[in-house]
């Protein structure tokens, strides 16, 4: 039987287990290496800097337009700027930040040794990387993409923007979406099939519910933005007619086709958001999550209802009234499984035994910023309120409610609720206390007064603004909050650095959590546990202490799997096991594929077409290695038991 | 004007007025949702907090409370507001997507990278005319405005007077405007539309219906032939450097890649609603445009000093 | 409860059939394809609602020669089933036989694709439907160039004697994919080919 109880030691460390799954010492090793929790904190340092470059980019702007009539920037540096700013906020930070933490804590949470797919989830992330790198790769010359981060075309077809940069935007955001879609996939088989036995789907953490909602939306929204940046790619390159209405293409082509993607994906970049909070809250309630059947239902029911109201990006379009009455009330009923979350995390406070640690700070205060997120939200699915409030600043504010309340403080709460989990140490509470503040002081001065800056009919996107037009105050306060969070978010990096080294030693369950993850050392070996433990609730280190909860999960099962890389399948819905799954060890081929597909990409950029059918005749050679059959493979095998 | 040219806060028209009354209330409810929340919220927190001394704290697990009361009260509580909110939105929209009587004038407002014109059809048979980036309108009349544009996507939008209409190449969009009473609003291009996006004003200037008939005459009206020596010399000049591009009605000057210049001296300011036009601000913008508005589509011209100022001496005289 | 959750028989080590992770992945690369192809589909309906003029401006495309290489990318399809079929019951001869004869007809579809091509009067710079036509098409015949790949690689393990008739998880992903680039020519040809005859375009 399983120890469950408050302050157990990790289990022992298994040295055959260890053999099998650690990843080979030296620089080749690091690059080959498949191990989940290494591409997991991959993810997240990298999208950490891209929100620190995505940051920076947002200082300089707040520069220029602290005062009216300012010229630091050029119309052109200034364009660039807010593009990349959006961009990088968008793709290559918000995703790939959650796709970090879900990466790290997926097998964990669900009880197994790996991802269902490995070198998928290597490729993945070197794919995301590469992508970056592409996207980048222009803006030192001053030619990075310059038609705002969704881009509407004329203006980003050739005639009006004759330069690489908008070839860097379509080809980049393809590139990236490999990454996300075979991220995607791994996420969604991960969960059908290497789950714990006893994990079955009303056990799984919200976090995975989140992931498992976004990855399955990523799957039919990703292909809307890649076929619209094809065919704006075509159109630029060959000369073809998809948006030009000279030829019998549409303008508005180009917007059905990015919004049918951006809606889902503004809920791909929160819902996992909203599922660390849902996860991790309850552990600094001391109970367990209120409605968590609801909540699980109203994360999936968010996203369903998100794929039919694309159309409220375009009110102004000049659409029928018919269609935007159908519009405006969908996006209206989005505010049902928002208000579901909301009060369920108050109930889980209001009933519980709130410990004010660093990381409830955060969830506290995003609860806050959810709320005014989700009001201005409403305010803007109303039709013809929308049609003043579209395109000014109002929806500035809005959209960083949204992303930043909804994505960037649970993320920082979460890095310091895992902290431990990641390094086996502690983060200091007081500088985590006091970069709380400092960033929620900071942000709500940033962007509490560019709601009423909207109001006053600032439009967005102008790189600068006529004195006496009411908005010279409120700009300056914009800008001095942007500093003050600024000055937060370096607390927090300090922080994270400083603890890194000298925080207190953490233990496997330093906050007393109810969740798998914690149940195994900190940091968690390479092959996660030690024997593949057996579930039978939702709070599997919580179940001795709740009235309400008989079963009891083992941990520390007598299921060993140590003739292999290997862990347990399951079935989909009960999790019941039904094979064991042999998984593959580290490998080069991932990094040889996404350096071949980066070559690709820039060939095709620069329009090398011989280049470009070398690289791509690589990229199968290299598939075609990485996917060979082994010859003499295993048939069955007895499960292992200690 | 109050120094808030483009708050919508403040309507001044009936396709606005609506959709003010809109922001109002729909703001007090977002307002009211997040009081009510915060309190909620606060409450929560200090109801039962752990002090720093209750050691035990992270050992206490409490089981299953009343807490799901919270979802159920809280949606019984915000599913009806919601509700009687989405229906006043769509009472809101019906009233406003069409004027309440049939328009008496049309203008097809043509947006350019990063400039407007604005063409005034015949009422009944009388004769049509182009000016720019000023759109003169009668008080208390509804008028219908036809949007198209040659290059991107722009958006058509006088924020105390209506909401934003975007104009899409390709397609004719229309939207109507009403002044109540006579006063001069501000509009501004929303949708991002490239360098100079920032600097795309124009104003919509609300007469008087008498005042409105004598501006749409002179509009009508012939220049006269300069008497002025210096601005007979600048008419020549204009031939010469300026009407490839613009257009002077009454004159063989008939480019049509810039703004129409025909009366510009009736007009209040250049360059999209930047500068003020009088003739020092005209003299500066001729000789350098893009010193002004970077990335502007008019050439720097090659005038000499004294061209320059024939010019403007010319230009003055279109009244 | 753990002795229903995990029985003491031994348990298959996959990848086996449908206990393959593989064949779970291949089944959601081909729903994110399935929707791209829809995506496309959709800015072609799209733009054809907003033609001013007829569409297909030059008048539906030829059925016969499209027609008959539908068939013949069907018979590939069967080919490779019944290939498939072969190995499930040891037969590897069959099994090869199958993957070769589904890659000719493979490529003779390709091949009249790109004679289709020629043959055309505009080109994809004519105007929005000659870039619609040329885009799917295309995109399809890209998929059509890669399923044609898969097959070879699965023609050369064959050969080289790595599918048993119990273990064999690769073929069935591959050839899986196979079929699902025959499911969207045929819907491809619907929209671009049968529905202009329909009357509403």
């Amino acid at each position: 039987m399983a120890d469950t109880t408050f302050r157990s030691d990790a289990p022992p460390v298994d040295p055959k287990l260890a053999s099998l799954w650690e990843t080979k010492p030296g620089f080749f090793g690091w690059l080959s290496s498949v191990d989940h929790k290494e591409i997991g904190k991959r993810y997240l340092v990298t999208a950490f800097l891209f929100l620190l470059i995505g940051g920076l980019e947002a200082l300089v702007m707040r520069a220029q337009l602290a005062r009216p009539d300012q010229a630091l920037l050029t119309p052109a540096q200034y364009n660039q700027l807010f593009t990349m700013h959006g961009v990088t906020m968008v793709f290559l930070y918000a995703l790939p930040m959650l796709s970090g933490f879900s990466n790290y804590l997926w097998p964990l949470l669900l009880g197994s040794r790996d991802m269902a797919f490995p070198r998928l989830n290597a490729f993945s992330y070197w794919v995301y990387l590469a992508a970056g790198v592409f996207i980048y790769s222009t803006f030192l010359i001053g030619q990075a993409p310059n038609a705002g981060w969704f881009n509407y075309v004329p203006l980003a077809g050739k005639e009006y923007d004759p330069g690489v940069n908008i070839d860097v935007y379509a080809l980049g955001l393809i590139f990236l979406g490999i990454s996300t879609t075979v991220g995607a996939i791994n996420f969604i088989v991960s969960l059908m099939r290497t789950r714990a036995p006893g994990m079955s789907v009303n056990r799984m953490p919200i976090l995975v519910w989140g992931t498992l909602t976004a990855s399955v939306a990523n799957l039919f929204a990703i292909p809307a933005l890649s076929a619209a940046c094809l065919l704006l790619w075509l159109d630029r390159q060959f000369g073809m007619h998809f948006y030009d209405p000279v030829g019998g293409g549409q303008p508005l082509l180009w917007q059905h086709l990015f919004w049918v993607f951006g809606h889902p994906w503004v809920y791909a970049l929160v819902l996992p958001a909203m599922g660390i909070v849902s996860d991790a809250l309850p552990t600094f309630c001391r109970r367990p999550l209120v409605g968590y059947t609801a909540v699980a239902l109203a994360t999936v029911a968010t996203m369903v209802v998100g794929f039919g109201v694309w159309v409220h990006h375009m009110f102004a379009t000049g659409l029928p009234g018919l269609a935007l009455s159908f519009f405006g009330a969908a996006s209206m009923v989005i505010a049902i499984p928002s208000a579901v979350s909301v009060f369920a995390w108050i109930g889980t406070i209001w009933t519980g035994r709130p410990v004010f640690k660093t990381p409830f700070y955060y969830f506290a205060g995003f609860i806050l910023l959810f709320v005014i997120g989700g009001v201005s939200g409403f305010m803007t699915a109303a039709v013809p309120l929308d049609w003043q409030l579209t395109d000014t600043y109002f929806i500035v504010a809005h959209l960083h409610y949204v992303l930043l309340g909804i994505n960037v403080f649970p993320v920082i709460g979460g890095l310091y609720y895992w902290f431990p989990k990641f390094t086996g140490r502690m983060a200091d509470e007081r500088l985590g206390k006091l970069g709380f503040w400092v960033s929620f002081v900071g942000f709500n001065l940033a962007f509490l007064p560019m709601h009423l800056t909207g109001l006053r009919g600032m439009p967005r996107r102008i790189y600068t603004y006529p004195a006496h037009m009411g908005w010279d105050l409120s700009n300056l306060l914009i800008s001095i909050g942007a500093v003050v969070l600024a000055v937060g978010i370096l607390i927090t990096i300090y922080n994270f650095v400083v603890s890194l080294r000298r925080g207190a030693p953490a233990g496997p369950n330093p906050w007393d959590a109810a969740t798998l993850e914690w149940a195994v050392a900190s940091p968690p070996p390479a092959y996660n546990f030690r024997r593949i433990p057996i579930i039978a609730s939702r709070h599997p280190l919580w179940e001795d202490r709740l009235d309400h909860v008989d079963a009891r999960s083992v941990i520390d099962s007598d299921i060993v799997l140590d003739e292999g890389r290997e862990t347990i399948a399951t079935s989909v819905l009960d999790a019941e096991a039904d094979s064991i799954l042999r998984m593959p060890g580290d490998s080069l081929a991932p990094l040889m594929l996404s350096l071949a597909l980066l070559v690709l990409f820039f060939a095709l950029l620069w329009s090398g077409w011989w280049l470009a059918g070398a690289a791509g005749l690589l990229c199968v050679l290299i598939t075609a290695v990485w996917l060979a059959p082994t010859a003499n493979p295993v048939m069955t095998e007895e499960v292992a038991r200690g | 004007m109050s120094g808030e040219p483009l708050s919508y806060l403040e309507a001044a028209g009936p396709a606005a007025r609506p959709l003010t009354q809109l922001a109002w209330g729909l703001g007090a409810v977002s307002l009211v949702v997040v009081a009510v929340i915060a309190i909620a919220l606060a409450a929560a927190i200090w109801r039962q907090r752990s002090t720093p001394a209750d050691a035990r704290a992270l050992e206490f697990v409490g089981g299953s409370g009343e807490g799901l009361r919270w979802i159920y009260v809280g949606l019984a509580i915000s599913v009806p507001v919601l509700a009687v909110c989405t229906v006043w939105v769509l009472m809101v929209l019906g009233q406003v997507l069409h004027p309440a009587r049939p328009t008496a004038l049309t203008l097809q407002v043509t947006a350019h990278q990063w400039w407007w014109e604005v063409r005034y059809l015949s009422p009944s048979g009388g004769e049509a005319f182009t000016t720019a980036n000023e759109i003169h309108i009668p008080a208390g009349a509804p008028v219908r405005v036809e949007l198209t544009s040659p290059d991107v996507i722009h958006s058509f939008w006088v924020p105390k007077l209506a909401g934003k209409m975007d104009v899409i190449p390709g397609a004719k969009n229309v939207t109507w405007i009403q002044a109540a009473s006579p006063g001069r609003y501000r509009g501004q291009c929303a949708e991002f539309c490239g360098l100079q996006h920032a600097r795309m004003a124009f104003f919509v200037i609300a007469d008087a219906p008498a005042d409105f008939s004598v501006w749409r005459a002179r509009q009508l009206a012939s220049p006269t032939a300069p008497v002025d020596a210096n601005a007979a010399a600048g008419a020549g000049v204009f031939a010469n450097h300026c009407a490839s591009c613009h257009t002077v009605a009454g004159t063989p000057s008939g480019g049509l890649v810039g703004p129409d210049l025909s009366h510009l001296a009736g007009r209040t300011t250049l360059a999209a609603g930047m500068i003020p036009n009088d003739p020092r601000h005209l003299s500066d913008w001729i000789a350098d445009p893009q010193a002004i508005k970077p990335g502007a589509l008019m050439p720097r011209t090659l005038l000499t000093s004294t061209e320059r100022a024939q010019v403007v001496a010319y230009l003055q005289t279109l009244n | 409860m753990a002795d229903v959750l995990v029985p003491d028989a031994p348990l298959p080590v996959a990848p086996v059939g449908r206990l393959a992770s593989g064949w779970y992945g291949m089944v959601f690369l081909i729903a994110t394809e399935a929707a791209l192809f829809v995506y496309l589909l959709f800015s072609y309906f799209y733009l054809a609602s907003q033609s001013p003029g007829a569409w297909p401006p030059t008048g539906a495309p030829d059925l016969l020669i499209a027609s008959l290489n539908t068939a013949v990318l069907l018979a590939s399809s069967l080919a490779a089933w019944w290939g498939q079929r072969g190995m499930e019951k040891g037969a590897r001869g069959q099994l090869i036989t199958g993957l070769i004869v589904a890659l000719g007809l493979g490529a003779i579809f390709v091949g009249v694709q790109v004679h289709e091509w020629m043959g055309k009067s505009f080109t994809p710079a004519t105007d929005a439907y000659g870039s619609l036509f040329f885009t799917i098409t295309g995109l399809h015949i890209v998929h059509v160039v890669i399923g044609l790949l898969i097959l070879a690689c699965l023609a050369f393990w064959a050969s080289m004697g790595r599918f048993t008739a119990a273990r064999h998880v690769h073929l069935t992903v591959g050839i899986l994919y196979w079929h699902f680039v025959d499911v969207v020519w045929l819907v491809v040809f619907t929209a671009l080919f049968l529905t202009p005859r329909l009357g509403f375009g």
